[in-house]
């Protein structure tokens, strides 16, 4: 069975298609403002990528902040339950996942089964974002991967603001006044959003092992600092960026079914739920 | 098919009535050689609306609440308060919403800023007394402000000391009210005004109490238009009546025939503090999925009158009637109006520690048999947002799954719909694992 996940996230969209279960193409681009055009367009680069066609493909589940504009998907899923199943496919002993994206970041607790228990988001504030990173960057006047680089170089701790992107900003600004080595501010941005990043992570309890994917994750440098301000080892996946995919493709994968499909493949009125305990 | 059978409550054209009466009363008054005060829902109404002659109150929190419910309107309302001064955004929004109001000059029901001929006021929170002070200042600043204290301590540490504390201070209002506006307090009024506070409050309770029922004869949402009378004027005699004698009953008989506010009632859901009142289609939206909100200890101890009984139970406070007990005069009416309100108001007690208001909900979430809990961080009210993540840990530790998202109660520019459906849809699908009725 060949099978499709599309994260569709504030600055990104991504793209993960399984074939038979084993990633058989994936893709990645920038969304821009026309998200749901984009993300048609990465579906069909990544489908020509696997050599496959749409018709090949039985099932396509889209997650993401823009995930309900994929018309084309079957079904959309919650971010933090693709997330939850992208790293119980990866790492089944996961019970902690950091998801920390363009515009978002979150933590999971994730039940051995990979089920969301609880989450916390870091809402309504750039600070602990990726976008927090790119506009220290940008007063940095380097690149993200420059920063990730150099911060590693950086044996100094000073402590910063990351209650707000703009006074963060404000901040850098101050330092890179008061001549202090640009290794030096990296790593204080670093810190601070792992500060930030471990205080919402802690609202759903820190249980190993903790997993951290998203874009974010790809910087070693805040890594690092993760690692430290948690006081312990964390996993991080190859291709963080593309686990909200691969869990959406699960899902496909296992039909989970939004009450579209349900009506459309089994023909009968919807499943009600069960009440919980 | 539904599961419950279902239809909507046959005083709530009642109730709607009672409350529009209340608010063109108000702005009326004076032509028909009434007065007017400002206070708080909590404001011991039972004073000054014993007052001879025709008068009438403005609460200022289900003012504020109006004006939410209408996302334009409070947006225009807290934009003219932060322009007046640049007032901070942390600061109770119901309070900006006011005084925006007060500064444009604008009733929210029609006509200009009512003017009042007093203020009676107590101190509940970090902002009651200044609120009323400054909403005086924006409208020139003359008019009589009277404000007590009844910050003592829980309910089950209210004895002898702290009421006799709170009743000398209503007898220096009662002096300064009738200073002010050259009327008498009639005791007659005053003793009735007790009696109806008490129905009031405790057929409140007694409602909240029949929605432990399963179904639930009530939602929450429902139960926000019938609280909220007795934050209006939970003294007056039609609002006393309406609870005791149309509201209760009626619900009473929607139980004894298993009668549903939520036809597919599979979920039930505790909530805490307000809802963002521009955005009460979230409630329509749980019952998608069958789920149905039944309990919060705002919407239940806002007015109703509760306490803890020797199992360690929430029961509804009793009424005078039920205690046996006939008001003999003024200083016996005072008396029994604050031993009401501090002893039975269990909403006092969270301000005096996570502890209080942990115990409090845990029980609510264990005696209205809750699934799951949904809980609102209102920025706009820091009394009602108070120990909400310790209480999220309590009811997690009981097994209840617990969501939270960020909002405000009367400022929408604190409430982003799309992010917070998205996260009603993960626990609601996910950590629940309900999908929609069809």
């Amino acid at each position: 069975m060949i099978v499709a996940g599309i994260d569709v996230g504030g600055k990104n969209v991504h793209v993960v298609i399984l074939k038979d279960g084993v990633v058989a193409a994936q893709g990645a681009a920038a969304t821009g403002i026309q998200k749901a055009e984009a993300a048609e367009r990465l579906y069909e680069e990544t489908l020509r990528k696997g050599g496959l066609t749409r018709k090949a493909v039985g099932r396509v589940v889209a997650t993401g902040s823009a995930g309900k504009r994929v018309a084309f998907a079957d079904a959309c899923i919650a971010d933090a339950a693709a997330d939850a199943r992208g790293v119980h496919r990866l790492f089944p002993s996961a019970r902690t996942v950091i998801d920390i994206g363009a515009e978002e970041g979150r933590a999971i607790k994730i039940s051995p089964e990979g089920k969301v228990l609880d989450f916390a988001i870091n809402e309504k504030c750039a600070a602990g974002t990726g976008t927090f990173v790119e506009a220290m960057a940008i007063a940095l006047e380097i690149s993200v991967e420059e920063m990730a680089a150099i911060s590693l170089k950086s044996n100094t701790s000073i402590p910063m603001n990351a209650q707000c992107a703009v006074f963060g900003e404000s901040e850098v600004v101050s330092l890179i006044h008061q001549n202090v080595e640009k290794q030096d501010i990296a790593k204080a941005v670093h810190d601070a959003i792992a500060g930030r990043i471990a205080s919402v992570a802690r609202i759903v309890g820190l249980e190993k092992d903790v997993a951290v994917i998203g874009g974010m994750a790809k910087n070693d440098g805040f890594i690092a600092s993760l690692r430290k301000e948690m006081a312990m080892d964390i996993i991080v996946p190859n291709d963080p960026d593309f686990v909200g995919a691969l869990g959406a493709a699960e899902a496909a994968a296992k039909g989970v079914l939004e009450e579209k499909i349900a009506a459309k493949v089994i023909g009968q009125e919807i499943v009600e739920g069960e009440k919980t305990s | 098919m539904a599961k419950y059978k279902t239809k909507g409550l046959d005083c709530w054209k009642r109730a709607k009535e009672l409350r529009n009466r209340y608010y063109k009363d108000y702005k009326e008054s004076p032509s028909r050689g009434g007065l007017r005060w400002e206070g708080g829902a909590w404001s011991f109404d039972a004073i000054p609306q014993a007052l001879e002659g025709e008068v009438h109150g403005l609460s200022e929190e289900p003012y504020g609440a109006s004006i939410a419910h209408n996302p334009e309107l409070q947006v225009r309302y807290q934009e003219a308060a932060e322009g007046k001064w640049g007032c901070a955004r942390d600061l109770c929004s119901y309070m900006r919403a006011y005084w925006g109001s007060v500064a444009l000059n604008e009733y929210a029901y029609g006509g200009p800023w009512p003017h009042a001929d007093f203020i009676f006021q107590n101190q509940i929170c970090c902002c009651h007394s200044k609120w009323l002070q400054v909403a005086d200042e924006i409208d020139g600043g003359t008019t009589p402000y009277f404000c007590f204290d009844v910050g003592v301590g829980p309910y089950d540490k209210i004895g002898d000391r702290q009421i006799e504390y709170v009743v000398a201070q209503l007898y220096d209002g009662i002096a300064f009210i009738e200073r002010v506006t050259g009327r008498r307090i009639i005791e007659e009024k005053l003793i009735q005004n007790v009696y109806n506070t008490y129905r009031s409050n405790c057929y409140w309770a007694k409602t909240c109490e029949l929605n432990q029922a399963i179904p639930a004869p009530l939602d929450e949402k429902t139960m926000f238009s019938l609280y909220v009378l007795g934050t209006l004027e939970k003294s007056n005699q039609a609002i006393a009546d309406f609870y005791e004698k149309e509201l209760y009953p009626e619900v009473k008989d929607r139980v004894a025939n298993k009668i549903a506010a939520v036809a597919d009632e599979r979920c039930r859901v505790l909530g805490d503090s307000q809802p963002p009142w521009g955005f009460l289609k979230i409630y329509r939206y749980l019952e998608q999925y069958g789920i149905v909100s039944v309990a919060n200890l705002y919407t239940f101890s806002l007015i109703g009158w509760m306490k803890v009984d020797e199992k360690g139970h929430l029961v509804p406070y009793p009424t005078l009637e039920e205690q046996g007990i006939t008001i003999k005069d003024r200083d016996h009416a005072l008396r029994l109006l604050v031993e009401g309100e501090l002893k039975g108001k269990l909403m006092w007690a969270p301000f005096y520690g996570a502890t209080y208001k942990n115990d409090l909900v845990t029980k609510i979430a264990k005696q209205w048999r809750c699934d799951a809990a949904i809980i609102h961080l209102n920025r706009g009210c820091e009394g009602t947002a108070q120990h909400q993540m310790q209480l999220k840990i309590a009811l997690q530790e009981m097994g209840i799954p617990v969501m939270t998202f960020e909002g405000n109660m009367a400022d929408e520019r604190e409430f982003d719909e799309g992010r917070v459906l998205r996260l009603i849809e993960l626990f609601v699908s996910e950590t629940l694992g309900l999908k929609k009725v069809a």
